[in-house]
């Protein structure tokens, strides 16, 4: 067990490519954690799509034994939390395990939307925050504007932030020093009860559900049986680590410190992040405040291309939510894509890591259908109802009125920018809320539909911005709008997957682009087919595919014979791929792009 | 009577050298710097006497010469094919004995060599009537060369046919017309024209893939030009007998027909393929492609066949289904249940035929002007369920 003063427990708040994962990369470096040998960039993504995409999905923990200036070696211990807004929750979570942060800001690129999302969860946590200027070599590196910025945006301190350029290793002992001198130590009582924080738990083929906690009071050892406060669960500790960010057993934690324990658990959805653990017998009385769970904002369907791997589709689903508890999936039948699952997800973002790890981990390829939000259909006998697929959508005749999901969005962008990213939010039916300027860079507060950011928001902001612009978002609350459901019709048939909910005004515009699309995807046939966009019985848009007027091979003789017959079979075999729709056959290559969200 | 029957045996025989590759050709052809003819004419009645004892006193209706360019062998090399052929199966008494030719100078001087080997038809690669045309399509002859071939071979031979490739680059209706008119003027009795098709793995293949190849005509002119094609043969008296093959009535290549009417054929020389019934069980025959190889194994005493595959009643429904729909005869339906062992799918044949794309007498299945046109989008729509 450690003395309290020689702790220190931080996490890093940063943008993406701000440096963040370098950063820890060096710290973990520079005080020998790891062997150089076992050295590789962004240490502590373990996943391959953390490190493709230099992203980080899951907090993720290290602890670092410092020798200080001032003689005493201390323990560190690093959280390192997603960036991303998809995954603020658990940014959220993490912050409440740690006194400190270090605040790693661009020099050259300054304070960005996600920052100050981040950096605001670290006030609320009662953080004390460093702020850190990285890349600090770089030609374009301007500390001192970036400091000012800092302090006009954030209303932080920037004096004396720490210089460094974590690529090359400039300043980080620095950091290190800063870190002991100008972040607390935590609180705690060894003699109390035992309370610690549930802080985050996963899955490990080998080891079973790992729980990440830290020590408020009293002393965890191994061997103790212990009680899940919320879920009254009661389990025995088999082995006790620190995260090195190998594991390393430990023989207890005491108050202050972080670490992990393993105790037969066989499914994350048993532990709840937030829950205090404490003592079977003589524990504490009194709970740490929980955490609300993670609600999923946005849905999808996910089809096997290949019906015959539904199966393994489900035995891969449930796999992953054996440690992502965050996403939600129910069976869904389509007429035009067989069976699959209906997942609801924590963003666009925690979608894509899904599919990501589905089709790689589990080798499986999908369909995604158009991503939706969930609306509140207001019925008229007073009941709500939620609607997750356009596809269920009851009778009008039955619907009072419907409420979509609104989000509070912040932009942060440079001026030059700014009439393109107005234009691109007010066509996305929003309101604006707040429009003020640090510097040349300038803020705005949108209010807008979930459902249109959902729908390539993201793409078409870095596409008019060149990428310059940056995005964070907390949904804020319900409300009604005129919203229709748009159903797409194939030679006079309705085609389930393709049908969406829109807004009245916008319904015109997106069913023609969809009509036009799948006139390009969809063969010809040996007819011709109209393809309509409708609401009700009502068209709004309509493309007719002319039929096909010669494909007859030239030559064909004898030695062609066995040729011909083997494009046949094939074509029978990939019959399989095939969907039909009435007379017309759509191949699901052509939902797949119909439905495409542009990533 | 054995199901071959209804179509006729025939001898088909490969030659895979040619002077120069065209660019959109796939068949199995090759250049080489020297060809021992000597080399080629053992191995070749090799191959005839081992084919010969697998089919004896079988009726031989026809004997084809393909390629390559097999008017480049020394009709010497023809005469003792046609030899050993006829001393190895009985022949009908007016046999039908095709060589393709090139119009080329060195192939124009063997014409009175072939016929007098015993070749009855010759079907000539004319291909294009401008040289512009011809140049682009990697011809080493020109229009002028072509027509004076074209004479001495009528001078040698009763019948001439020839092939035209249309659908090509920056190729109008209109040019068509006049071009195929000109043609039309100098045909005897048989044509065929060939819309130009991209095939994987030739010259033409690699430009199209990066972008060459401009101006190919649309879906839809090429469908304006193949039934320009049907209306101006039609008024000639060349009706459409196959998809691309045009003749007098009577005039029609015998030895196709044995293909498209699902008759049996030998297949002889790299790369060539074969369908034999035997004891009742068809067998589809393939040689291996490398003529060096080819030629080495037959040196060696040995069959240059890669292994034979059996064909499934299934495979044989399927065979005659996709060739006789091509011709204007069409399908008997009594023969294809014969052979596949199950009719046809009666749903979908009414769902076509009210479309427009087939017809059906007592006997017989047709694909339409239109259904022909889309032959290859009626034939998945009667297979695939």
């Amino acid at each position: 067990m450690t003395q309290l003063d020689l702790i220190r427990n931080f996490s890093i708040v940063a943008h993406i490519d701000h440096g963040k994962s370098t950063l820890a990369d060096r710290l973990i470096q520079m005080t020998g954690t790891v062997a150089a040998r076992d050295m590789k960039a962004q240490m502590l993504d373990s996943m391959d799509i953390e490190r493709e995409r230099g992203i980080t999905i899951k907090a993720n923990t290290v602890r670092i034994e410092y020798p200080a200036k001032d003689g005493r070696t201390y323990i560190l211990n690093l959280i390192d939390t997603p960036g991303h807004v998809d995954f603020a929750y658990e940014v959220s979570r993490s912050m409440r395990a740690v006194e400190g942060s270090l605040l790693v800001v661009d020099a050259s690129q300054g304070v960005e939307a996600q920052t100050l999302a981040n950096v605001y969860q670290a006030l609320d946590a009662g953080h004390e925050i460093v702020p850190v200027l990285n890349k600090i070599d770089l030609p374009a590196a301007e500390p001192d504007r970036i400091r000012q910025q800092i302090e006009d945006v954030i209303g932080l301190d920037a004096s004396d932030a720490v210089l460094i350029s974590a690529k090359s290793g400039l300043g980080i002992p620095d950091v290190l020093e800063a870190i002991v001198t100008r972040l607390p130590p935590p609180k705690g009582d060894r003699d109390a009860p035992l309370k610690a924080m549930l802080v985050d738990s996963w899955y490990d083929a080998y080891l079973g559900v790992v729980v990440m906690v830290r020590i408020m009071d009293g002393v965890m050892k191994k061997g103790d049986r212990v009680r899940m406060m919320q879920t009254n669960a009661v389990y025995g500790i088999d082995k006790l680590s620190v995260l090195k960010p190998q594991m390393v057993d430990i023989a207890e934690l005491g108050p202050g410190e972080i670490g992990i324990f393993t105790a037969s658990i066989k499914q994350v959805r048993d532990t709840r992040v937030g829950d205090t653990i404490t003592h079977e017998r003589k524990g504490c009385t009194e709970a740490l405040p929980g955490f609300k769970p993670a609600q999923p904002v946005v849905f999808c369907g996910l089809f096997p291309v290949d019906a015959n791997e539904f199966e393994n589709l489900r035995d891969a689903i449930e796999k992953l939510s054996l440690n992502d508890a965050s996403f939600s999936t129910e069976m869904e039948t389509s007429a035009a894509l067989g069976f699959g699952f209906r997942c609801g997800f924590l963003g666009l973002l925690h979608l894509e890591v899904i599919r990501d790890r589905l089709e790689r981990e589990y080798d499986i390829d999908l369909i995604t259908t158009a991503p939706s939000v969930v609306f509140k259909l207001h019925m008229k006998d007073g009941t709500v109802q939620d609607l997750h697929n356009p596809a269920d959508m009851p009778d009008l005749t039955y619907i009072d009125h419907i409420e979509e999901p609104r989000i509070k969005a912040t932009i942060m962008v440079p001026d030059d920018y700014l009439g393109d990213v107005l234009k691109l939010c007010q066509d996305r039916r929003g309101i604006q809320m707040d429009l003020s300027y640090a510097g040349s860079r300038a803020m705005v507060v949108y209010d807008l539909p979930l459902a249109e950011v959902v729908f390539d928001f993201y793409d078409r902001l870095k596409s008019v911005t060149q990428g310059y612009a940056s995005f964070d978002y907390s949904i804020s609350e319900y409300r009604e709008d005129f919203l229709v459901k748009m159903s797409i019709l194939v030679n006079e048939e309705p085609v389930d997957a393709l049908s969406m909910m829109v807004h009245r005004d916008r319904a015109e515009a997106r069913g023609r682009a969809m009509v036009e699309k799948l006139k390009d995807l969809i063969p010809r046939h040996m007819f011709k087919i109209p393809i309509q966009a409708a609401i009700g019985a009502r068209v709004i848009a309509r493309e007719t595919l002319s039929a096909m007027r010669k494909d007859v091979t030239a030559k064909c003789y004898g030695g062609d014979a066995s040729r011909k017959k083997k494009l046949l079979e094939k074509q029978k075999a990939g019959k399989k791929r095939m969907r039909q729709f009435g007379k017309v056959e759509i191949p699901q290559e052509a939902f797949i792009s119909a439905l495409k969200m542009d990533s | 009577m054995e199901d071959w029957q209804h179509g006729g045996f025939g001898l088909y025989l490969h030659w895979p050298y040619c002077e120069s590759k065209c660019p959109y050709c796939d068949f199995n052809s090759h250049v080489a710097a020297q060809i021992d003819q000597n080399a080629w004419q053992r191995a070749y009645l090799a191959e005839i006497d081992r084919m010969g004892q697998q089919t004896p006193g079988r009726l031989l209706n026809s004997v084809y010469f393909g390629g390559g360019t097999p008017s480049l062998m020394a009709p010497e090399l023809v005469a003792a094919v046609i030899d050993r052929i006829r001393a190895t199966w009985p022949m009908t008494n007016d046999p039908e004995i095709t060589l393709e030719a090139n119009p080329g100078s060195v192939e124009v001087g063997r014409f009175r060599g072939f016929q007098q080997a015993g070749v009855t038809r010759v079907s000539m690669g004319i291909q294009a009537m401008n040289d512009q045309d011809l140049r682009r399509l990697g011809r080493k002859h020109s229009v002028a060369e072509a027509r004076k071939a074209f004479d001495v071979a009528r001078g040698c031979f009763d019948r001439v046919s020839f092939d035209l490739i249309y659908a090509r680059q920056d190729q109008s209706l209109d040019a068509w017309r006049i071009e195929l008119g000109k043609a039309l003027e100098l045909a005897i009795d048989h044509l065929s024209l060939y819309q130009l098709t991209i095939e994987d793995g030739t010259a033409f293949a690699d430009r199209f893939a990066k972008g060459g190849l401009r101006g190919l005509p649309s879906e839809d002119l090429s469908a304006e030009m193949f039934e320009l094609t049907q209306e101006l043969c039609d008024a000639a008296g060349l009706p459409a007998y196959e998809v691309s093959n045009h003749a007098k009535p009577g005039s029609e290549s015998r030895h196709n027909l044995i293909y498209w009417r699902g008759g049996d054929y030998i297949g002889i020389g790299p790369g060539a393929h074969g369908r034999m019934t035997l004891n009742n069980t068809r067998w589809a025959t393939e040689a291996i492609k490398s003529p060096a190889l080819w030629l080495e194994m037959v040196k060696a005493g040995k069959s240059p066949e890669l292994p034979r595959s059996a064909l499934t009643a299934e495979e044989r429904g399927l065979e005659y289904l996709l060739m006789s729909l091509r011709l204007s005869e069409g399908l008997n339906l009594d023969r294809y249940q014969h052979l596949s062992g199950t009719a046809l799918n009666a749903r979908k044949i009414k769902d076509l035929s009210d479309m427009g794309m087939l017809s059906q007498t007592d006997t017989h299945l047709h694909a339409t002007a239109a259904g022909r046109m889309v032959l290859n989008a009626v034939l998945r729509e009667l297979v695939v369920a």
